[in-house]
């Protein structure tokens, strides 16, 4: 075998274009078929019962109604439960909740699965599970912040340490000139991603057809065999389109598992869909936080200390994911010590997961508003604050980082923006309308992750491409972004490369989560374009026939459908007459991609960015408006910009949510959420969001990946959030330390 | 959902005629299909009003005043040109509410009969005395940030959501109702009720009885130059009001003749006092002026949990509202009606 010369990775001219998104036409006119959309021939539709307290038991169910409904085909509760092979109560894999499979008949949160309606409609499983009407021993449940004394975290999600010390915070503090003290509060808050969970299960024999959204479906897979107890390749996963995933989707939870193990008990079909309400419990959430956050400074208000503690509300069985705010702390500003704990408060919720952003979401939320906090009291703009805290090395590690553009994003963002001249004081602003005026900023930052993915492509005979990988498409542009990738590996236009993504049955694309799809499912497939190709420069370069015969050790550039000798580009040949002599058959190259421990080890690796906003508010009934947010984001290379900000841009209109509006509202004393629909949990609408721009700042970074590529999924929630914090203060004068903020606190202080 | 029967008739009497006991009228099913869906409302019949001629047309009547079918759609009503030039308050309350989809099913009958918001009354596990008489009220201790300040009882704190009524009650509307005992009128002040002992009796309406229209008697329109609706929520637009404001003044110029306030959102039903109007008479439009009457109004107003906010939100609306009115009723109809953003300029239309 021929040892080509190592090049750079190059890119062709798919990546880098703004590419309108191949999915588009399908979505927009109702052809892409989402879970929900299959009907197999002898479908049934289940629906479960949702518990109608947050703890206790299920001491009686009247599944006799239930059955006398026309149409309800069966009902299963604890007594006659679909049998599983796994135990719910274990936890097979990382990321992996234990699961209310009806095993027994305790309730460990409020709309947790206690029964499954099987029915020939929907209407009439829906009928059915309302007639249970379910009776209860029902316990006083836990909720809320002050339900117990917050205890350390064993350890935080992810295999994270809960605690993470650089250098003596509380020396720090002890001899800052000046010290902050402060705790900010962020709620629950539920995916609510468009399309509700939803799985059509088919059995046939040992064989298992699901239709689901899923964000890491080969994982997903093995979760499944392990509760059916079926090899892993007797099952096949669709998951094409996905609508809205947001960390909810990457794990299988109760409800799907359950239909799966109904199913094959029924031997029908089923189909199952989460209402809307019932997204609000067995399928994950962002947990409430309580965080203080404690800085210090010496007299060139430059950082002696950052002491971020974070106490999360869990769940009172798993615990597994309290939400990691603290983190946020770590890896920005260079602050001497530096200290991030984690602590919990157990409720009786169902178990909290990833949520866009998680930890760095809320994490962020309170640290920008802090600095910000800390800014003020030391009489300097929060720019000029933040760059004399600026962090050339990794705080507290002292790593390299691979890459890291803030200040040029600092820099672009505030000139957009027209940050210079903002009055130092508060409530100095007054537009023409009277409107009290505020401007704020807050840096964004999130990690660069990669995971473990692999890929096929082939090089058929006439030319043309084929690549393969198990990717999801969440709507963040995977079909697109993925196939611009491998398009380039392969040398070939956009269109003529085939890519096959959302099933199971292909090599395994990784999560889409963390941010890190595009890299780690992107650098799969350029590997196995690469290897493609370095199999066909194989066979020209041994073929005498061929004008690239004899040029092997020089290495080839492919180039729209034609290998060039890389030394001597008068030498080339298409790809198909190559292949035409080799005797036709197609050219297969296998790629994988992950990051080798040694260079996660050596550098610190962070996308980043600046988020500057500009807030009104009415001087007397304080309502407020978001009217201008300014992103300037580094984030290695961008592979298409169209979809990168629009990335960006649902994480900072998610920033604006999280700062105004989102919330799950608790009955303290039921332990029940009462706002579970979207009349009563508030997102932005189109008239919340105005004047919001993007703009990306390039970085070369050879050190995350070969392909030098970070993420963006994430890091716009990050940033924005403090940002309109500090601008409601800019304007009013008012710290308000929770989120949402809103009018009645704003009109408490007044 | 449970099983109902469906039936289509194409007269008021025929839909009177058909109705028993456990039936329910549809209008644009905006609100009664989503109860019936969470299973608080359980109709065995559903008499879909959708094909009554009668119940549709708006008529401009001479004089001055208006009559609008009940079927008419929220939409149709506020783009209706003379309507919303005569009475243009009603049109901008009726542009604040709900989205561009709702309300272009949302009836008229529908809005001035729609429930209240309360997250208990919507929720079949929750006790709810409005609900379930006597199953006692799980609002008082629990989430009612945003319920009443005024008018309540201990057995109900629920508000009345609707924005288009507010304006509606503001300029003395009559609601035309007819059932098995024939046709009546219902001034819109004794149409909602406060809950009392009974929240389960939310309007005047008699079994059987269903609205055919509104009428906005003939001085009403003398408002059209100076009345505007200002609603306060927590965001720019599909929100309910915090608080609202319907607020129309007659000027004889810098002297109040006449003044029409009502507050939404912090009682049962629209609030008004006419002794706040009165109070205005013959007065400059100043803010003392507005703040006599802004707290007149909102004489006895009082918590009723998380909910005290509302109560100086609610008198700083006033005295906005009334503030807007005196600088007279905008010429176009503002990009966000109703809005306090509502009047700047460079907005694209939202609603
Ligand atoms: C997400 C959401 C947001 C909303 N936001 C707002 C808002 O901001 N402001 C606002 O004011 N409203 C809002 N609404 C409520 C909306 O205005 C009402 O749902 C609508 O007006 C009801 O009209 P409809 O014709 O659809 O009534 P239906 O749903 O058909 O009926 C509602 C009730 O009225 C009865 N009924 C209907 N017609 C008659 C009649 N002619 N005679 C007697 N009884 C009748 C029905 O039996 C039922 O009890 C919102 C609704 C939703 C779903
Ligand atoms: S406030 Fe009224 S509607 Fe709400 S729960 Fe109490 S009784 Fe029911």
């Amino acid at each position: 075998m021929s040892d080509p010369v190592t090049m750079p990775i190059r890119f062709g001219s798919n990546s880098g274009q703004s590419v309108t998104r191949r999915d588009g036409v399908a979505k927009v006119t109702g052809r892409a078929t989402y879970a929900a959309d299959n009907h197999p021939d002898g479908m049934l539709y289940a629906v479960f019962a949702p518990a109608t307290i947050a703890r206790g038991r299920v001491t009686h169910l009247d599944t006799a109604a239930a059955k006398a409904h026309p149409g309800v085909v069966e009902v299963f509760t604890p007594q006659n439960r679909p049998p599983v092979v796994g135990d719910p109560d274990k936890k097979p894999f990382m990321f992996a909740i234990p699961l209310e499979l009806l095993q027994d008949d305790t309730v460990r949160y409020a709309m947790q699965p206690i029964a499954l309606v099987i029915g020939e409609t929907l209407e009439a499983a829906t009928e059915g599970a309302r007639l249970l009407n379910p009776q209860y021993a029902a316990e006083t449940p836990r909720t809320g912040m002050d339900a117990e004394a917050a205890k350390p975290a064993p350890s935080g999600p992810f295999g994270r340490p809960a605690e993470v010390v650089h250098g003596d915070t509380a020396a720090g503090l002890a001899k800052a000139v000046e010290t902050l003290d402060v705790t900010y509060d962020t709620p629950a808050q539920y995916h609510n991603a468009m399309e509700p969970h939803a799985i059509v299960a088919k059995w046939d024999g040992d064989r298992l057809e699901i239709d689901t959204p899923n964000q890491a479906i080969v994982l997903s897979r093995a979760f499944y065999a392990y509760y059916l107890g079926i090899p892993a390749d007797h099952i096949l996963i669709r998951s094409p389109y996905l609508g809205g995933g947001f960390g909810s989707k990457a794990v299988p939870y109760s409800p799907l598992v359950l239909t799966i193990a109904a199913a094959r008990v029924l031997d029908r079909p089923l189909k199952l869909v989460l209402s809307r309400s019932q997204m609000f419990g067995p399928v994950g959430h962002r947990g409430a936080t309580r965080q203080r956050l404690r800085i210090g400074i010496d007299d060139q208000a430059q950082m002696t200390a950052l002491d971020h503690v974070a106490t999360a509300i869990v769940d009172s069985f798993d615990s597994s994911f309290p939400e990691p705010a603290a983190g946020a702390s770590q890896g920005l500003y260079a602050a001497s010590a530096l200290r991030s704990a984690l602590m919990v408060v157990h409720n009786d919720i169902g178990v909290p997961g990833a949520m866009r952003a998680p930890g760095e979401a809320s994490g962020s939320a309170a640290l920008e508003c802090a600095i910000d906090e800390m800014a003020e009291k030391a009489g300097i703009d929060p720019l000029e604050f933040r760059l004399k805290n600026y962090a050339d090395i990794e705080p507290g590690t002292g790593k390299p980082y691979s890459s890291k553009a803030l200040r040029e994003c600092y820099a672009k963002g505030a000139q957009r923006f027209g940050w210079a001249g903002r009055p130092l004081a508060p409530r100095q602003m007054v537009d023409e309308n009277g409107f009290l005026t505020g401007w704020g900023m807050g840096t964004a930052l999130f990690g660069a992750p990669m995971f473990a993915a692999q890929a096929r492509a082939v090089l058929r005979p006439d030319g043309t491409g084929l690549v393969e990988t198990a990717a999801a498409d969440m709507g963040q542009g995977a079909w697109t972004a993925l196939a611009q990738i491998a398009a380039d590996s392969l040398g070939l236009p956009l269109d003529k490369v085939e890519f096959r993504s959302g099933s199971s049955d292909l090599p395994d694309g990784g999560v889409a989560g963390g941010s890190g799809h595009t890299a780690t499912a992107g650098g799969a497939l350029h590997a196995a374009g690469t290897d493609a190709i370095r199999r066909l420069g194989e066979l020209a370069a041994a073929d005498p026939a061929s004008p690239l015969f004899g040029t092997g050790n020089q290495g080839f550039i492919p180039r729209d459908g034609r290998l060039y000798a890389a030394r001597d580009e008068s030498r080339s040949e298409a790809y198909a007459d190559i292949i035409a002599r080799a005797g036709g058959e197609a050219i297969e190259g296998k790629g994988s991609a992950s990051r080798p421990p040694e260079d996660a080890g050596r550098y610190a690796m962070y996308s980043h960015g600046a988020v500057f906003a500009e807030v009104k508010i009415d001087p007397v009934l304080f309502q407020m408006r978001v009217t201008r947010l300014v992103g300037a984001f580094a984030a290695g290379r961008i592979i298409n910009p169209k979809l990168a900000e629009s990335q960006l841009m649902g994480g900072m209109i998610w920033g604006i949510s999280f700062a105004l509006h989102e919330e799950a509202r608790f009955d303290k004393r039921t332990g029940r959420i009462m706002n579970s629909d979207l009349a009563g949990y508030h997102i932005p609408v189109n008239a919340d969001v105005r004047g919001l721009e993007v703009m990306t700042v390039h970085e070369d970074d050879p050190h995350v990946n070969p392909l030098g590529i970070k993420g963006v999924g994430e890091i716009g929630v990050t940033g924005t959030v403090g940002a309109i914090g500090n601008a409601i203060w800019h304007a009013t004068g008012r710290r308000i330390r929770h989120f949402p903020i809103r009018i009645e606190d704003l009109l408490a202080q007044d | 959902m449970k099983r109902f029967d469906y039936i289509r008739p194409v007269s008021v009497d025929d839909a009177v005629a058909a109705f028993r006991p456990g039936a329910a009228y549809l209008g644009g099913g905006t609100n009664l299909l989503d109860l019936m869906k969470i299973g608080v409302i359980q109709p065995d019949t559903l008499i879909d009003l959708g094909r009554i001629a009668e119940l549709g047309p708006i008529e401009m009547l001479p004089g001055g005043g208006a009559r609008v079918g009940a079927l008419v759609r929220n939409s149709d009503l506020a783009y209706d040109r003379a309507f919303a030039a005569a009475f243009p308050m009603v049109a901008e309350a009726i542009l604040a509410g709900a989205s561009g989809q709702l309300r272009n099913a949302a009836t008229v009958g529908g809005n001035l009969m729609q429930k209240t918001r309360c997250a208990y009354f919507q929720d079949p596990h929750s006790a709810c005395n409005r609900r379930e008489p006597g199953s006692g009220c799980a609002a008082r201790g629990g989430d009612n940030a945003n319920l009443a300040v005024l008018g309540w009882s201990d057995a109900c704190i629920a508000t009345n959501p609707s924005d288009m009524c507010v304006p509606l009650a503001a300029l003395g509307a009559v609601v035309e109702v007819q059932g098995p005992a024939g046709k009546r009128d219902i001034p819109i002040a004794d149409f909602h009720q406060l809950p009392g002992d009974q929240p389960e009796t939310e309007t005047a309406l008699q079994p059987g009885e269903l609205v055919i229209a509104i009428r906005l008697p003939t001085e009403a329109a003398d408002f059209a130059r100076n009345a505007r609706y200002l609603k306060v929520r927590e965001r720019t637009s599909f929100a309910f009001a915090l608080v609202s404001v319907a607020a129309a003044l007659k000027l004889d110029g810098q002297k109040i003749i006449a003044a029409r306030i009502a507050l939404g959102a912090v009682a049962a039903k629209p609030w008004r006092v006419t002794a706040a109007e009165d109070l205005l008479v013959g007065q400059a439009p100043t803010e003392e002026a507005f703040a006599r009457a802004a707290d007149a109004l909102l004489e006895g107003a009082r918590a009723s949990g998380d909910n005290g906010y509302k109560i100086e939100l609610a008198r700083r609306a006033v005295i906005r509202a009334l503030q807007m009115s005196a600088a007279g009723t905008p010429k176009r109809m503002p990009a966000l009606p109703a809005s306090p953003f509502g009047d700047v300029a460079e907005e694209h239309s939202h609603v």
